[in-house]
């Protein structure tokens, strides 16, 4: 089982989530940070690091005595990673997503694929919990071509896993979101009882929707601001699987750098539960007549 | 002489010049000896999320212009009309297409080396 946990908002808990429910996890698990831009869930597991690896984009490299100058590539490149200026051939690499139509296109043959870093995959191990993180290259633009090399990197591509794994997303609701959990049986959605907690969470309620996951929330700090997000939840359906109240050591542990199901003992009970209904959601029961290899 | 192209607001030669290059509605491609002249509308451009000055530069690098007027030009925009022998004349915003080609015929354009926009990219 693959399980995503994200949010429209940021800062709302999904590392203090992920950490914790990796921690109570009853089956083997990779925890892995798909925030690539800023991953933070190695602060809570604290693995011991294994193996650092550079990870790389494939860019155009064009040979210039084969091209034509047809402007078969440039003329499919959404993002202008290609340019021909009259006779002139260029390539502008931090510009290319790595999609690969141009080499697939030109019919001399003219390009090939070249590399690009631009990050790293980061192995180890925290206790029985594997651990896998992308770190972006400081400057770059673009998070998902590392984030599909990570996820390359973990087999979701051709395979499903023999671990369970937890995804550590990043915020928001735009490609790298979406990216961190297209591949997800389930996606738990981390949101506080706020305004902002509400708006973000519908947006990625939305923005999530057309993967037509099973997605449930669950509300940090739930017993500050207002009922307005359990309003919503039940409003639109969305099983709300866990409340982590707004509490003194909580904050102390997390600030500390602990996992909070570990550090906090009424917390753990929290977890348990939350892995359950995830399981729960991945496989919900099945109306009888239909029935046939669960 | 060679074409001259001027990133413009309209197609015609008191049309302003428009300062964004990549972004530019169209470009005049002006023949500074007759003033005739076409113009090349750049409209694509303003929907794509990158790559606006790429563009620009090819379809300027496709008109055969060898001299380009403008406002602000981005670096890789920069590049890309460097490589194809265009020179940059930039900062001339605040004036009409035909005041631009004056100018420039005057003497009163220095030619730029580097690019004067950061761009909207890293």
């Amino acid at each position: 089982m693959i399980v995503a946990v994200a949010s429209g908002k940021g800062g709302t808990g999904k590392t203090t989530v992920s950490a914790s429910l990796a921690s109570v996890w009853p089956a083997p698990v990779t925890a892995v940070d798909l925030d690539v831009e800023e991953p933070n869930l190695h602060l809570f597991l604290n693995p011991v690091i294994g193996d650092q690896k550079a990870s790389y984009l494939d860019i155009p490299e064009i040979d210039e005595d084969r091209c034509t100058r047809c402007r078969a590539c440039t003329d499919i490149c959404q993002f202008k990673a290609i340019g021909i200026f009259g006779e002139v051939v260029m390539t502008f690499p931090e510009m290319c997503h790595g999609c690969g139509a141009c080499w697939t296109i030109c019919p001399e043959n003219a390009i090939t694929p070249g590399k690009r870093e631009i990050g790293q995959i980061v192995t180890g191990q925290a206790g029985p919990i594997e651990f896998v993180m992308g770190r972006l290259r400081v400057g770059e633009a673009m998070s998902p071509p590392l984030m599909r090399n990570v996820k390359r990197h973990l087999g979701l591509d051709h395979t499903s896993p023999d671990r369970d794994i937890i995804i550590d997303a990043p915020p928001g609701v735009s490609c790298p979101a979406i990216n961190a959990v297209m591949d997800a049986d389930v996606i738990a959605l981390v949101t506080e009882p706020t305004p902002f907690g509400l708006y973000d969470l519908a947006l990625a309620q939305k923005a999530f929707a057309p993967l037509e996951k099973p997605m449930g929330v669950v509300i940090n700090r739930a017993d500050i601001g207002t009922r307005d997000v359990h309003r919503h939840c039940q409003k639109t359906a969305l099983p709300i699987l866990a409340e982590i109240p707004y509490q003194r050591d909580i904050a102390e542990a997390y600030a500390q750098g602990k996992i909070i199901a570990e550090a906090v003992p009424s917390v753990r009970p929290l977890f348990d539960a939350l892995a359950k209904r995830i399981a729960g959601l991945a496989s919900p029961p099945i109306p009888n007549e239909e029935v046939c290899h669960a | 002489m060679a074409k001259i192209a001027v990133s413009s607001e309209g197609p015609d030669l008191d049309a302003r010049v428009d300062p964004r290059f990549g972004r530019a509605a169209g470009f005049m491609i002006v023949d500074p000896q007759t003033m005739a002249f076409d113009y090349v509308d750049n409209g694509a451009t303003q929907v794509m999320a990158q790559g606006a000055g790429i563009q620009a530069a090819e379809i300027v690098a496709g008109t055969g212009a060898s001299v380009l007027l403008t406002g602000y030009v981005g670096p890789k925009a920069f590049q890309a009309l460097s490589a194809a022998g265009i020179a940059i004349g930039q900062n001339l915003d605040d004036l009409t297409v035909r005041d631009a080609i004056q100018r420039f015929q005057q003497g009163g354009v220095e030619m730029a080396a580097v690019p004067n926009s950061r761009g909207h990219r890293a």
